[in-house]
């Protein structure tokens, strides 16, 4: 990932993915409400219909569950698409669609129908939006073989991961964060792809190994850097796919550092922090330190108040304490 | 001016490929009916029994690069599009020479190389499914028309609204084709919507909405042939609404008595499409008994094939099983 170079937001540099691709491949079709002339409620395709137009970017009502299963027939019958929920709340209105059909597609065809469609949604708390449209279930699609699923964390790996899942040969959900969509980073101009399975490590370290997924990768640097301040070396990994899932440079943190905490926006009970804590136990027992932590949001509905929605998320704090705990020299018994 | 003759309008060779290919339909599905009741087939199955004319009727208009979207009730729809009996049973077998390889089943069926784009366990799904593929075939411009066939139980559906609101706003070629067997499992149509009305809803969407007679094969024929050329030609999708009947129950296992009366299925059966579809063969000389005797020896002759193929055919290795997830 480069330091230096031209800056631009996460939100324009999935404009940038999606402008390269469909320049490139003119068979890709992008639906979805608002994407056309508005260039998207959160500006996600800005732009891109006075250069595509109405043909390829086919702007909807709302009906998520008529779209999706629009995109997805129209990959099945050989025209690669895009399908925008906008807020990723909304794909529940169209799950059906992407686990039954979707998912199952190429399973259930014995290989022979393919459903290269992208399912593309932003999750997660921004500015107090309440409970109905926060939510971070990007688990659950993780729990459904045939889908792949890519949480970019940073405007570099949004455009290498998108332009990735827009070649890829199945359906693949691109999972973003709308609190990113104005965050900044460095993005070549020259096209780029980031392969799908590879962990990136945000940050070296020896003492610990902070796995964290989207926004939260932010949180878990800013947290790696007070620790650093008092001494503690922590190694933070972002996986960018879950699935599939870079399980080896993932153990290979947990093995080198003997302490695992996994930062992750969706409650803790069989979350994705869940299945890595169930990783670490597999792979890496015999190396554990302490017991592996997880730091996810509180189990209730995200809360509209912003002091509960506050106390709800995990915070560097929270992260931070976390890790005092663990690192605390063991009380031997001997 | 005069309407033109039956069989100026249709070939005698026509009628009598309808027939045989309503014949095979009909003796497919008994014999999947007979083997599934002996225990020879795992899963479950919807059979299409009574309701044959509707897929031989809008199928026989239909070009093999043109592709058809399919239910749970889709063994007939399979087979009228041109998908050799012999594979359509190894996959309810679940063998490997089935069209899905053993994975799918019935419910799960798929044969893209004869524009076979599945049966379904959902009911509605395959309604966007179909649009998406018609959308497909506009900005490829590849001529390709799509047809989606589903019962009565998928229009009250929030996917057969959306999705045919998308079909006719986009003036998109596929065809909506419900075949009404007044019965979604067990709820009766005229108590599950006031408006029982299937075609007049197509006004609503701003297409045309046409009823047929679903269980003579030439009324169908005809108006899909209608809606098939409209779509190609790029006038937008309509719907036809299929007036049919299944005789048997909802799946093997059920006997479909509890909601319905003998009166009512006897009667039916009064308007038989193989009858009918006999009926008007012989009518039109396109046929006579001596033809149709061995018309009839060669289904049933195809059917038994089918079966010493799907039965000695072999069953996936197990080693198999992680293949073709994504």
């Amino acid at each position: 990932m480069p330091e230096q170079g031209r800056v631009i937001t996460y939100a324009d540099a999935g404009v940038e993915a999606l402008r390269e691709e469909m320049a490139r491949d003119d068979s890709i079709v992008y639906i979805g409400q608002g994407i056309g002339p508005r260039g998207g409620n959160f500006r996600q395709t800005r732009g891109l219909w006075k250069e595509f137009g109405d043909e390829r970017l086919r702007d909807t009502g709302i009906c998520e569950l008529g779209a999706t299963g629009v995109a997805i027939g129209a990959a099945m019958a050989g025209t690669r698409t895009v399908v925008d929920e906008v807020f990723l709340d909304f794909a529940l209105e169209a799950i059906t669609q992407i686990v039954q059909q979707a998912a199952n597609i190429s399973y259930m065809s014995n290989g022979k129908i393919k459903a290269p469609v992208v399912v593309r949604g932003a999750m997660g708390a921004v500015r107090n939006a309440g409970a109905h449209h926060s939510h971070t279930f990007y688990n659950w699609f993780a729990n459904t073989p045939g889908l792949k699923v890519a949480l970019p964390s940073n405007p570099y790996d949004l455009k290498g991961l998108f332009k990735t899942a827009l070649r890829d040969p199945g359906p693949v959900m691109l999972i973003e964060h709308k609190s990113l969509y104005n965050t900044k980073g460095v993005v070549p101009e020259e096209g780029y792809l980031i392969p799908f399975g590879e962990a990136r490590v945000v940050r070296e370290g020896h003492d610990l190994t902070i796995v964290a997924m989207s926004r939260m990768v932010e949180l878990a640097t800013k947290a790696a850097v007070v620790l650093a301040q008092e001494g503690v070396s922590a190694e933070v990994i972002d996986p960018r796919t879950i699935v599939p899932l870079d399980r080896q440079k993932i153990t290979e943190s947990i093995r080198k550092t003997g302490r695992l905490v996994v930062i992750d926006e969706s409650p803790s009970s069989c979350s994705f922090a869940a299945e890595l804590l169930a990783i670490a136990a597999e792979d890496c027992f015999d190396k554990l330190l302490v017991p592996p932590k997880r730091i996810n949001s509180l189990p209730v509905p995200n809360p509209f108040s912003p002091v509960l929605e506050n106390q709800m998320i995990p915070s560097v704090d929270r992260i931070v304490s976390v890790v005092h705990n663990m690192m605390r020299p063991l009380r031997r018994t001997s | 001016m005069p309407e033109p003759l039956l069989t100026e309008r249709i070939s005698k060779e026509q009628l009598f490929n309808y027939y045989k290919k309503i014949l095979e339909l009909r003796l497919f599905e008994l014999k999947v009916q007979e083997l599934y009741r002996n225990g020879r087939l795992p899963g479950f199955v919807h059979l299409y029994v009574g309701e044959e004319a509707v897929a031989v009727g809008v199928c026989s208009n239909l070009e093999r690069q043109d592709l058809i979207f399919s239910t749970h009730r889709g063994h007939g729809h399979a087979l009228a599009k041109g998908v050799p009996a012999k594979i359509v049973l190894a996959e309810l077998w679940g063998k490997t020479t089935g069209s899905s390889g053993g994975r799918g089943g019935s419910m799960h069926m798929y044969a893209p190389e004869y524009g076979f784009m599945g049966t379904n366990g959902i009911v509605g799904a395959p309604i966007p499914l179909a649009t998406g593929a018609a959308l497909s075939a506009k900005v490829r411009k590849n001529n390709q028309v799509v047809v989606c066939f589903f019962g009565d139980g998928a229009v009250n559906s929030g996917s057969f609204h959306e999705a045919v609101n998308l079909g006719a706003v986009w003036n998109l070629p596929v065809v909506y084709v419900c075949e009404n067997n007044l019965y979604a499992t067990e709820m009766a149509f005229l108590r599950a919507t006031k408006n029982t009305s299937i075609a007049s809803r197509a006004a609503v969407y701003g297409m045309v909405g046409i009823e047929v007679d679903g269980q003579d094969v030439v009324a169908v024929h005809e108006a899909a042939q209608t809606a098939i050329g409209r779509a190609r030609s790029g006038g937008g999708p309509t719907l036809i609404e299929c007036k049919t009947y299944r005789y048997v129950g909802h799946h093997e296992g059920d006997p479909g008595t509890d909601y319905r009366t003998r009166e009512e299925v006897q009667q039916w059966k009064q308007r038989d499409p193989v009858k009918l579809a006999r009926k008007v063969l012989l009518e039109s000389g396109g046929a006579d008994e001596t033809i149709l005797q061995s018309a009839d020896q060669e289904v049933e002759q195809l059917i038994d094939q089918a079966v010493e193929f799907a039965e000695n055919s072999p069953e996936p290795s197990a080693d198999s099983v992680n293949e073709h997830v994504f």
